[in-house]
C-alpha cells in the first residue's frame, strides 16, 4: 500500500484522511511494514465505504485486512439508522455469521497423543466435510423456520447439547428478531441438507494444544492452561447463508437507485436501515445468524460423540463462539453520543472489554474471548477484549491471519500432499477429501498470525492470552 | 542481411501476433463440443473468472467453465444429466452475475457439476441448457464450494474487434 496516501496518527495507526467525497476517515491498524505489504485494495475498498451515508465515527481495517469484496476483509464500520444510515449485504457478505466456537475437552495433550489418529479419522469419518457432502439431519419446513427463529438454543432442545453452552454463546445462542419470511425458498432449499455440515474452503475442525500462555490470570478465568486440548470450529451459515446473501445483494443493487445511492463499487450493495428492504435484510441475515449458531452447536454434539467413543474422560465445555461476519445492534459512545449502531464487521470479530453487560458473569471481570483462527500449520490464538479497544475500533479485533497470496498463485506454488506429510512431521494430522484444496490452503498462503496478533496487541485491540498450536485438522 | 526496415517488419509482425493471440493463464479446450477460453485470475481471498469469446453467448458458457474450473477439472464431468437455466437482468454485467449465480445454486441443491453449456440470449433475456453429473468425491476430487458471484471487479465488454471479455470474483 502505498504510505504517501496515509498520515500516520501512532505507531500503530494509519489514516485515510477525509476528502471532498468522503463522510468519514478511514484507519487502519498496522505497523509499518505491514501496511506497506497490504494491498493497495485495501485502501480503494476501505476508501469506498467511507463514502456510504448514515455512517459514525472512522471506519476500521483490522491488521489482517485484505481485499475482499465491497467491504474489505477485516472491516468495520457502524452506522446510525436515524441518520439515514444504511445496512449492507456486501458488508456482511455471503458467508453470514462465519465464525469461531472452541470447547474445551479437559484434556491434556499427553492423554490425547496416543489417540489423534483414531480421533482424526473418526471425526472425519462422522463430520460431514467439503464439495458434496451432506448432514443427517433433514428439516421440515417448520422445523427449519423454527431453526432460523431459535439458533443454538432451538439446537440444544433438540438435543445437540446442553443449556450451559448457551451461556458461553454470543447472544445466547439465539438472535431475536429474525424473520423467517424473509428468506427466500430457494435458500430455504439450498439449506436443506446442509444442517450439520462443515462447508470447504478455509474452514475447519481442529482439535489444538494450548502452546502458550500469555496471561495466566485470564487463562485461568477461561479455564486454559499450558498443554490443554481444545477443539475450534470455524464455519457459517452455510447454503441459506450464501442465498440471503445473494438474494438481497441483487435486490440491494436493484434498488440503489430508488433509494438515491450512488454506489462507488456494486459489491457495496445497501439499502437504509429504516426501509422496507433494510428491514427484511436485517432479518433475513438475524435468521442466518441463528443457522449458523445452530450448525456449530450441532457440529459440536457430533464432535462430542467422537470424542466420547475414543476419549469417554474427555468433557467438552464451551469456551465460546463469537462470529465475524455480520451487522449488529450495539451500544456504543461515538463522537460523545451514546446509542445503538448498526456495526458492521466483514471478517472482524466483536472483542467486548471487561465490565460488559453484554457477557456472562463469569467473563465480565475479565473480557471477552476473541477467537482468532490461523491456517493449519501456523496456529491460532484465543485474546480477551479490552477495556481500550471501544475507542480504539468498537470493540473490534482481527479475525484470522488473512491470506497474503491468493488461491491461484498457492495452487501453483504448493502440492497438497507435500503440504500433509510436511505438517505431519511436525505432528500435524490433516484430514481432507481435497489434494488441491489443502494446496489452496497451505499455511504459506497466509500472513504470519503471530505478527498481526502482536500488532492487534500492541494496537489496543484486545489482549493475548494463549497461543494454539493444531495437532488434528479436519479440512474441507 | 536483415535490413532496418525488415527488423521493424518482423517487429510489427511479432506484436501483432502478440495482440491476436493472448494466452490465458489456464486455457481449456475439452475436446467436445466447446472451446472456450477463459483464466482464473489472483485476487486475495476469493477467485476471479476472466473469459474472451467472439459471442457473447460463447462468454457465458467461457464463464460457465471457468466456475466449475474453481471446483474440478470440467473436462472431467460426464453430461448425463441436463437441466435448463433461466434467467433476466437489466444489464449484462447483473445478468453475468444471475447466470453465475443460477449455476451455483443448481450446483449446490442438486450436488452437481457441470462440464457442458448452450447458452442462447435474447438481450438480456438468457436460456440455457446445461450438462453435468452428481459429484463423484472420488473421481472429481472436488476443491472447494462456492458461496456466491460477487459484483466486485464486475466488467462485461466487447473490444473494437467485436471480442466480448467478462470478469467476475466468486466467493468460496
Amino acid at each position: 500500500m502505498d504510505l504517501n496516501r496515509l498520515e500516520r496518527t501512532d505507531e500503530y495507526r494509519w489514516q485515510i484522511p477525509v476528502d471532498g467525497s468522503m463522510n468519514v476517515p478511514g484507519v487502519i491498524f498496522g505497523d509499518r511494514e505491514q501496511i506497506l505489504q497490504m494491498d493497495d485494495k485495501v485502501y480503494e475498498q476501505l476508501r469506498n465505504v467511507t463514502l456510504l451515508p448514515g455512517l459514525v465515527g472512522p471506519v476500521y481495517a483490522m491488521p489482517d485486512a485484505h481485499w475482499g469484496y465491497g467491504f474489505p476483509i477485516g472491516g468495520v464500520a457502524a452506522f446510525d439508522a436515524e441518520a439515514a444510515g444504511v445496512v449492507s449485504a456486501g458488508g456482511v457478505g455471503f458467508d453470514i455469521s462465519c465464525g469461531v466456537r472452541t470447547l474445551h475437552t479437559k484434556l491434556t495433550t499427553a492423554q490425547l497423543e496416543p489417540l489423534k489418529f483414531e480421533l482424526a479419522d473418526a471425526l472425519y469419518a462422522d463430520i460431514p466435510v467439503g464439495v458434496g457432502s451432506e448432514g443427517a439431519i433433514r428439516l421440515s419446513n417448520a422445523q427449519m423456520d423454527a431453526m432460523l427463529r431459535g439458533g443454538a438454543a432451538w439446537a440444544v432442545e433438540q438435543g445437540y447439547g446442553i443449556e450451559e453452552d448457551l451461556d458461553r454463546t454470543e447472544e445466547r445462542g439465539c438472535v431475536a428478531d429474525a424473520r423467517p419470511e424473509a428468506v427466500s425458498e430457494r435458500a430455504k432449499k439450498r439449506q436443506r441438507r446442509e444442517m450439520g455440515t462443515l462447508g470447504s474452503g478455509n474452514h475447519y475442525l481442529e482439535i489444538q494444544r494450548v502452546a502458550e500462555v500469555f496471561d495466566v490470570a485470564i487463562a485461568a478465568a477461561y479455564g486454559l492452561a499450558q498443554d490443554d486440548i481444545v477443539v475450534s470450529i470455524h464455519c457459517g451459515s452455510r447454503g441459506l447463508g450464501h442465498q440471503i446473501g445473494t438474494d438481497y445483494l441483487r435486490e440491494m443493487v436493484l434498488a440503489a437507485t430508488e433509494f438515491g445511492l450512488e454506489l462507488p463499487d456494486r459489491e457495496l450493495a445497501c439499502a437504509p436501515i429504516l426501509s422496507t428492504l433494510g428491514q427484511r435484510y436485517l432479518g433475513a441475515m438475524r435468521a442466518a445468524m441463528n443457522c449458523a449458531l445452530a450448525n456449530r452447536q450441532i457440529l459440536t454434539h457430533l464432535t462430542r460423540q467422537a470424542f466420547e467413543r475414543l476419549l469417554p474422560d474427555a468433557r467438552l465445555t464451551m469456551l465460546y463462539d463469537v462470529s465475524h461476519n455480520i451487522c449488529k445492534v450495539e451500544r456504543h459512545v461515538i463522537e460523545g453520543e451514546e446509542k445503538e449502531f448498526h456495526v458492521h464487521r466483514k471478517g472482524a470479530t466483536r472483542a467486548f472489554g471487561p465490565g460488559n453487560p453484554d457477557l456472562e458473569p463469569g467473563l465480565r471481570p475479565v473480557g471477552q474471548p476473541v477467537l482468532i483462527g490461523g491456517s493449519m500449520g501456523t496456529g491460532s490464538y484465543i485474546l480477551a477484549g479490552t477495556a481500550e479497544s471501544e475507542t480504539a475500533a468498537l470493540s473490534s479485533a482481527c479475525h484470522g491471519a488473512g491470506r497474503s497470496m491468493s488461491r491461484r498463485k498457492a495452487r501453483r506454488q504448493f502440492h497438497g500432499r507435500q503440504i500433509v506429510d510436511e505438517l505431519a512431521v511436525r505432528g500435524i494430522v490433516i484430514r481432507s477429501p481435497s489434494s488441491r484444496g489443502v494446496a489452496e490452503e497451505a499455511p504459506m498462503a497466509y500472513k504470519d498470525v503471530n505478527r498481526v496478533v502482536d500488532i492487534a496487541e500492541r494496537a489496543d485491540l484486545a489482549r493475548k492470552v494463549a497461543r494454539l498450536e493444531p495437532l488434528v485438522c479436519i479440512k474441507g | 542481411m536483415i535490413t532496418w526496415m525488415d527488423r521493424t517488419a518482423r517487429v510489427a509482425l511479432l506484436y501483432g501476433l502478440l495482440l491476436i493471440y493472448t494466452p490465458p493463464a489456464t486455457h481449456h479446450h475439452d475436446g467436445r463440443m466447446q472451446n472456450l477460453s477463459w483464466s482464473h485470475i489472483e485476487h486475495d481471498a476469493d477467485i476471479g473468472l476472466r473469459a474472451r469469446a467472439p459471442s457473447r453467448e460463447s462468454l457465458f458458457e467461457a464463464m460457465g467453465e471457468a466456475l466449475t474450473a474453481v471446483v474440478t477439472d470440467p473436462a472431467s464431468v460426464r453430461p448425463e444429466q441436463q437441466i435448463e437455466i433461466q434467467c433476466e437482468a437489466p444489464d449484462d454485467a447483473l445478468l453475468l452475475v444471475d447466470w453465475l449465480n443460477a449455476l451455483i445454486y443448481e450446483m449446490a441443491t442438486r450436488r452437481m457439476l457441470f462440464g457442458n453449456w448452450r447458452v442462447t440470449l435474447d438481450g438480456h433475456k438468457l436460456d440455457a441448457l446445461v450438462e453435468g453429473e452428481a459429484v463423484d468425491r472420488a473421481r472429481h476430487l472436488p476443491v472447494v464450494e462456492i458461496k456466491g458471484a460477487t459484483y466486485t471487479a464486475l466488467s462485461v465488454k466487447q473490444d473494437s474487434s467485436g471480442n466480448w471479455h467478462a470478469q467476475c470474483v466468486v466467493d468460496v
